[in-house]
């Protein structure tokens, strides 16, 4: 059992807020994923949560207990850094039997909880060598393994994968996953990068500024963003914003007319709003679709052929739009394309920035990454 | 020949060069040292017949044992004092600095420029009152003073290389300041320790003003020893110069010894 509440966290330097009143809720067994621009706030969390960095005012609680004042290594947390920081005089096997060694536990038991650890993480023949003969992904692995070895609560990871290479990274964020199914620990993971948190979650809480925009599931931020900030965030390429005009608001939903004078009605919550106003449509890359009837009329500018997938980048009026579309599409640069989407794929943002609540909840959005599996993982020893 | 190799042939000639005209005196006071008094003002000659009569009217004279056991004894002493002092300090202010922390740095180095015979009458009183004079204690607590401003800013630039997080990972692993410092910050910067220990040991060695002014005989080191024979009687050329090798080389060997750690810990943050 490791669960973790933060209770309007704040965190000071000098006199710079730089955590302005966080709440949060981890459950147990939980992966998740502070994500955000840089300067955010997010590793100063993460720092906050482990003791490393005072807390200047809120409280931090673990399984009910509020540590505030705790030491870091009395928490039960055990952290990865991004740099690996691993100790460089000593071996693998004393870098991952430091804590232990510290706790002044017996030789024979701290080499015995050392060999279990390089087992799950396949560290064994390494065990005898110094950090600086080892590979990146190596010592990714060692520092992953030094954090298991203190048996920890929770785990807490500072970009762990930024200083890995594109195809390492890859494999890492699916040994990552593994690992936490394995180890059915709680896990708390910061990164500026949404295809990890995308990937990797089970929540995803999404920070700016020192102040959390948004938290939920992965579905649940791309389908439901809450505001303009997290629907730019998440999804790669970004989500297109168009500014649009109401015509009238109904119990179905919003109808808007677009800059090409299209109109169409979008299912949101926005009884009340009165027609004129402005209101700034979001639509995904990925929803946009070409059509006769078409709703956007652009040009393209640039296209980005990735095989699988197309990019087109459109001028539109005023508006550059981006359009991601099938791999064999012909086009080519200055050719003109129209496009159209389904009202229910859009999203209104008001002039705050906020979104007007959906009328329908995506059928995913609830989801976790645990449930995209089937019910039963395999174990280490049927591999 | 390229250019590149003879740019590095002319390199090599100029540092040789520099090299003979520093070492120049001191192979001249080695040769002097095995003359007799009287080729020693003779016109300069590199032929002679050698002679150890000098060093045995040295030995003779004076008790050398004595005055080498007092340097040895100031010089170690006072720089594990300074080293014992200058971790912690050094430590606090490279991972825990303050607003301040510069400007400390900054006045710690700025008493380095007081000349000493400015402070020499209060010291010399304080010593007087307190009992220090002429003892081995006085010298050590002046020898660590005089050196910690530089061994602290030595520490500190060391301890600065060193990345934050694999103290701060030791934190999580549960390792108290003196743990962190133990197990990880003294390994990890140990040729830097140690340079700076060598660097202080060869400061101390060579330290003239204040044993001269502090010590009469019971806690004289080496450096008195020489001025012992600038004595008087006026100048004994041969006599001097074995006194005067005798007084470097027990450095001279400890330095060539340690030449290795000096110049890894003087390179340390260049390399990593």
């Amino acid at each position: 059992m490791a669960t973790l509440q933060l209770k309007q966290v704040v965190k000071e330097f000098g006199d710079a807020r730089v955590i302005k009143g966080v709440d949060l809720e981890v459950h147990d067994r939980e992966f998740v994923v502070f994500v955000g621009p840089s300067g955010c706030g997010k590793s100063t969390l993460l720092r906050m949560i482990a003791g490393l960095e005072s807390t200047s005012s809120g409280d931090i609680v673990i399984d009910g207990e509020r540590i505030n004042e705790v030491a870091p290594a009395d928490r039960g947390l055990a952290m990865v850094f991004q740099s690996y920081a691993l100790y460089p005089h000593m071996t693998v096997e004393d870098n991952m039997g430091f804590s232990l060694r510290l706790a002044g536990v017996a030789k024979a038991q701290r080499r015995e909880k050392v060999l279990a650890a390089a087992r799950i993480l396949q560290l064994e023949p390494l065990l005898d060598r110094k950090p600086k003969a080892l590979s990146g992904g190596q010592r990714q692995r060692v520092a992953i393994g030094r954090a298991i070895v203190r048996n920890p609560s929770i785990f807490l990871f500072d970009e762990p994968l930024s200083n890995l290479d594109a195809a390492l990274r890859v494999k890492m964020r699916i040994e990552l996953a593994r690992l936490h199914d394995e180890l059915d620990a709680t896990m708390i993971y910061v990164t500026h990068d949404q295809i990890e948190a995308m990937t990797m979650a089970d929540k995803i809480v999404v920070l700016q500024n020192g102040l959390v925009e948004q938290v939920g599931s992965p579905m649940e931020l791309y389908h439901h963003p809450r505001n303009l900030f997290v629907a730019g965030f998440i999804g790669s390429p970004k989500m297109n914003f168009l500014e649009v005009r109401v015509i009238g608001a109904g119990p179905d939903g919003v109808t808007i007319e677009l800059p090409s004078g299209a109109t169409c009605e979008v299912p949101v919550a926005g009884e009340g709003l009165a027609a004129g106003s402005t209101l700034t449509l979001g639509i995904r890359p990925e929803h946009l679709y070409e059509s006769e009837q078409a709703v956007v009329e652009g040009e393209i500018v640039v296209i980005e052929r990735l095989g699988g997938e197309t990019c087109l980048y459109l001028q539109a009026g005023d508006d550059s739009m981006t359009v991601v579309t099938d791999g064999d599409v012909a086009h080519r640069v200055h050719d003109k394309v129209s496009l159209a989407f389904e009202p229910r794929r859009a999203h209104l943002f008001d002039a705050e920035g906020d979104a007007l609540p959906s009328l329908h909840r995506h059928p995913l959005a609830a989801m976790k990454r645990g449930e995209n599996r089937a019910s039963s993982s395999p174990t280490p020893d049927d591999q | 020949m390229t250019m590149l190799a003879s740019k590095r042939l002319w390199l090599a000639v100029l540092a040789w060069g520099i090299t003979l005209v520093m070492f120049f005196p001191i192979f001249w006071m080695f040769l002097t040292g095995f003359k007799t008094e009287a080729a020693a003002v003779a016109t300069p000659s590199l032929f002679f017949s050698p002679t150890l009569e000098s060093y045995m009217a040295v030995l003779e004279r004076t008790d050398y044992l004595k005055f080498a056991i007092n340097s040895v004894i100031m010089a170690f002493g006072s720089t594990a004092l300074a080293l014992l002092i200058a971790v912690p300090c050094a430590y606090s202010m490279a991972f825990l600095p303050t607003p301040r922390t510069k400007g400390t740095l900054l006045w710690m180095l700025s008493t380095k420029m007081l000349p000493p015979v400015g402070v020499l009458m209060p010291i010399y009183l304080i010593f007087r009152d307190t009992g220090l004079l002429d003892s081995q204690l006085g010298l050590v607590i002046v020898y660590t003073l005089m050196n910690l401003p530089i061994v602290v800013w030595m520490l500190y630039t060391f301890f600065k290389d060193l990345p934050k997080d694999i103290l701060e990972a030791g934190r999580m692993d549960g390792a108290g300041t003196s743990q962190e410092i133990i197990y990880l910050l003294l390994p990890l910067t140990l040729p830097g320790i140690a340079s700076t220990g060598l660097l202080a040991i060869i400061l101390s060695w060579n330290e003239a003003f204040w044993s001269l002014n502090l010590t009469s005989y019971d806690a004289a080191p080496l450096t008195a020893f020489i001025a012992s024979f600038s004595s008087p009687e006026g100048l004994f050329w041969a006599k001097l110069s074995a006194a005067s090798t005798m007084a470097i080389a027990p450095i001279l060997v400890f330095g060539w010894l340690s030449q290795k750690q000096l110049v890894r810990g003087l390179t340390f943050g260049a390399v990593k």
